[in-house]
């Protein structure tokens, strides 16, 4: 039943004006759920979601301008923590490996094989943050307690190696900043031994409660082709059933000499490519994480971790796109040098940009409750999307 | 595909569109396309048999000074696993770039990204609105020649 | 004791008065005592501690000290409510469930008032709430307490069936609604207990009694109305200091309310488990008090370790599930009471 609006309301970035049973809910950029400053504008009808407008910039902080003032190519490296907070040492990795490429340095195996360690460790804390985080949206209070209990262990060994729990500065081009203290290799041990049993526990608690699986499968369905359409990376694309990780599809640093699965969402609980497969995805990405580390820390060579650190970074005018796989998809730098001693331009794919675009495609026709869902089970960090 | 053989195949297609082509001496080999024709470039990327690049990795914006902006696309095949980039520029004065939004939806925030910051107009873009910045912000930040305004809705900007 | 307050203060309204207060005796302190329970819960199950510091051992005093801070807060009202219905809202929530209290027999020796349709009494106004929420919900002007407020609404009100019907079966076996009836059908010894008669007929009727009282109280699984994470805090966003310590009040009152119902209903009432021992006014009220204790538990256990359900589920289980489970009880209940009569 639609009443006739004397002044037709517009909103931007909606296709028509709005008709009279519709409402405007503002999930504002304070919200419990959104994962930080995201405003989402929300058309419903009553609770069914007619479209959904992100609005991001909230947390822009201006990471490609300062990267062409700064005087060297190593100064950009703390300020490649700040984006994806939560999994900074996986885009000090990305930058890193950028600019060697760039420059043609190829670093011992020491560090390649610190590197794996920490990236995946990281990978893990940056999963468990995604997954504890999710059972909050959904309603479970409970998991996400017990996975920041094991995040702290991971914080714990990365403060104990180079002394910050979350921005880093450590994965230099080149090198590493510290060489890993004695009593590293014992404490990596140890964490995977207590960790793999609290993965077991997690599914008991959360992955497969009925609960839980009702509010997570069939909601949010991304077939793969509309996913690499748009884009889709990490557990987004893979969660949609396609089989595709840059650490086996387009390999860079040693990961070539692992043995490790890349788990795809198979509709187990619902259709192919649902929330729930995502989170599952992610769950599973943990387990071949442990499996990596395992392999990576019985076999770290000697050497000098800061051999190969460049004095002087002064590339020849050239430029490069390398693309890496962090916990959220395929972080790529674009990396444009000028002869200069800084670089010329510097641009982050950043793949929560990427993956949030989708966000109005998936939330069309759900409920509002399902925005959550589907918000959460895309697993964004504003750092990263608004740099 | 080796990259030669893909930069052979496009400009066989589009002759007079590929302005450049450049496979040896660079890390990432690029043709260059003029601005206004780029989709129909990419359609046939995006479509034909032989390259079926379903992916666009990355849509950047780039000063080049004197000028001159640029676009630069980089692409990828999912099936072929082959690479290649794709480069377009546009006069400083009147940036317009074809809009490659109906090839790949990943376009969509890419090409706005770069209006907000770079100011190039993408053609046939359904909804070119600032992204990242305040909706009413002057100016575009990456431009090399920019400089900040003194103030923003009464508030200091440089500090 | 009425007469011997009439006797002594010589005004009867002043004395219905003072008799009206006494379930605060028991509602504040509770309330004091379950909010800090429930974060020592809350912090167990979560392999943390919980209140630690305040007053000494284990925090004892956390909620003392929250409702000094929350007492001395500013009241705010936002300028675009409905200012009168705003400030009446809380009251009205507390007032439904406060009511309910009047009924409820602490003791063989202790009602508030004796009615013989007790039960009645009790389920019927503890359907005010609904009003209240509503109020408040409308009243703040904010679509996100709106949303809180309806889906409450819906919520109480299908919730209300299943609660009635399962609680109607036990009236059926008992042949009255009033509560202390109740309570004296069921003693002699634990086997006497409602939850062990008919089987398993009142034994599915207590499960299903208490999921319904889950969405009555709106607790997790059923806190739509208040989920945190999707509409911040639902109907009362907009209420700050001693508005929102009364919303708080009347929903771990509402929570002992339904408990105590369930304790009465179906676990014995006042009723000592081991028949005569231990049994008197005094233990009969530390046996209820007791029973009422481990449902508030199983309540807040049930909070901190599933997660919640959508609004179209849970109208879903309330009306495809819970109500046909009840239809049945109540059919079984019925022919078996018929046949054995």
């Amino acid at each position: 039943m639609e009443a006739v609006l004397e002044k037709p309301v517009s909103i931007p970035g909606f296709t028509r004006p709005l008709k009279s049973h519709e409402m405007v809910l503002n999930m504002g950029p304070q919200h419990p759920s959104t994962h930080g400053v995201l405003r989402l504008e929300l058309i419903v009808d009553g609770e069914i979601v007619i479209d959904v407008i992100p609005h991001i910039g909230y947390l822009h902080r201006c990471f490609e301008k300062h990267a062409e003032h700064m005087t060297n190519y190593q100064q950009v490296i703390p300020y490649c923590d700040r984006m994806d907070y939560i999994a900074s040492m996986n885009n000090d990795l990305g930058y890193a490996v950028a600019c060697e490429k760039l420059l043609g340095i190829k670093v011992p195996e020491r560090v390649e094989y610190i590197r794996v360690i920490m990236a995946e460790l990281q990978r893990i804390a940056s999963h468990l943050l995604a997954i504890g985080t999710y059972g909050l949206d959904i309603g479970a209070f409970t998991p996400f307690l017990y996975c920041f209990r094991d995040r702290e262990r991971i914080l714990d060994i990365f403060e104990h190696t180079c002394g910050a729990r979350l921005l880093y500065n450590y994965i230099w081009i080149g090198g590493l900043s510290h060489d890993i203290p004695t009593g590293f290799e014992g404490k990596v041990r140890d964490f995977c031994k207590v960790f793999r049993p609290n993965i077991k526990e997690l599914n008991d608690l959360l992955t497969y409660n009925k609960i839980f699986v009702e509010r997570t499968a069939n909601v949010g369905v991304l077939p793969a082709d509309v996913a690499i359409n748009y884009g889709a990376s990490g557990p987004v694309l893979r969660g949609s059933g396609v089989k595709w990780d840059l650490r086996k599809n387009d390999p860079y640093s040693i990961y070539d000499r692992f043995e490790f699965e890349v788990p795809t969402g198979t509709g187990e609980m619902g259709t192919v490519g649902d929330c729930w497969d995502r989170y599952i995805v992610r769950v599973r990405e943990m387990e071949q994480s442990l499996s990596i580390i395992g392999q990576a820390v019985e076999k770290i060579p000697t050497g000098d971790v800061q051999s190969a650190i460049p004095k002087r970074i002064r590339p020849d005018s050239s430029e490069v796109y390398v693309r890496t796989e962090s916990p959220k998809g395929e972080l790529g730098f674009y990396i444009i040098a000028d002869g200069t001693t800084s670089p010329y331009r510097v641009k982050v794919r950043p793949p929560t940009f990427v993956n949030l675009s989708i966000l109005p495609a998936m939330s069309r026709g759900a409920m509002i409750a399902d925005v959550i869902a589907i918000l959460g089970s895309i697993d964004i960090v504003l750092g990263e999307v608004d740099r | 595909m080796i990259p030669k053989e893909i930069c052979d195949a496009v400009k066989a297609k589009f002759a007079e569109t590929v302005l450049d082509v450049k496979t040896e001496g660079v890390l990432d080999p690029f043709i260059r396309v003029a601005p206004g024709q780029i989709r129909d470039v990419c359609l046939f990327l995006r479509d034909d048999d032989s390259l079926l690049f379903d992916s666009l990795m990355c849509l950047s914006g780039v000063d080049y000074q004197g000028g001159k902006l640029g676009v630069v696309l980089h692409l990828h095949s999912t099936k072929w696993n082959h690479k290649i980039a794709l480069k377009a520029d546009v006069q400083a004065d009147n940036p317009v770039c074809q809009s490659v939004e109906s090839v790949w939806k990943t376009a969509n925030w890419h090409e706005r990204e770069a209006y907000d910051l770079f100011g190039v107009r993408f053609d046939g873009h359904p909804d070119l609105r600032r992204i990242l910045l305040p909706d009413d912000w002057e100016g575009f930040p990456l431009r090399k020649d920019y400089t900040l305004p003194e103030y923003y809705h009464g508030m200091k900007v440089p500090y | 004791m009425k007469e011997l307050l009439i006797g002594l203060l010589q005004d009867e309204v002043l004395v219905y008065v003072l008799m009206a207060l006494v379930p605060l005796l028991w509602i504040l302190p509770f309330a004091l005592f379950a909010v800090w329970w429930e974060r020592k819960v809350a912090a167990h199950m979560q392999d943390r501690l919980g209140p630690m510091r305040t007053g000494g051992w284990h925090g004892w005093a956390q909620t003392i000290a929250d409702i000094l801070k929350l007492i001395q807060k500013e009241d705010i009202v936002p300028s675009a409510a409905d200012s009168r219905l705003f400030t009446l809202a809380p009251f009205v929530v507390f007032i439904g469930t406060y009511a309910a209290y009047a009924a409820l027999p602490f003791s063989a020796a202790y009602v508030g008032t004796e009615i013989n349709i007790g039960l009645f009494y009790v389920i019927a106004v503890s359907s005010l709430v609904v009003i209240g929420l509503l109020m408040a919900g409308w009243a703040s002007n904010n679509k996100w307490s709106l949303f809180g407020a309806m889906r409450s609404a819906a919520q109480v009100v299908s919730y209300e069936i299943p609660i009635a019907l399962t609680l109607l079966a036990v009236v059926m076996v008992v042949g009255s609604f009033d509560l202390q009836e109740i309570n004296r059908a069921q003693s002699g010894s634990i086997l006497n207990w409602f939850i062990f008669q008919k089987f398993p007929f009142l034994f599915a009727a207590a499960i299903v009694y208490f999921v319904a009282s889950l969405a009555e109280v709106n607790r997790t699984p059923f806190d739509i109305p208040e989920a945190e994470s999707e509409l911040v805090a639902g109907y009362h966003t907009e209420y700050a200091g001693m508005k929102f310590a009364l919303f708080f009040l009347a929903e771990y009152a509402n929570m002992f309310a339904v408990s105590m119902i369930a304790a009465t209903m179906f676990l014995g009432g006042w009723n000592s488990p081991f028949g005569d021992f231990l049994a008197g006014p005094l233990w009969g009220a530390f046996w209820i008090i007791l029973k009422g204790l481990l449902f508030v538990f199983v309540q807040m256990w049930l909070r901190w370790t599933l997660p919640r359900l959508r609004v179209d589920q849970l109208m879903y289980v309330g009306w495809k599930v819970l109500i046909p489970f009840s239809f049945a009880i109540l059919f079984g209940v019925g022919i078996w009471v018929m046949v054995g009569s």
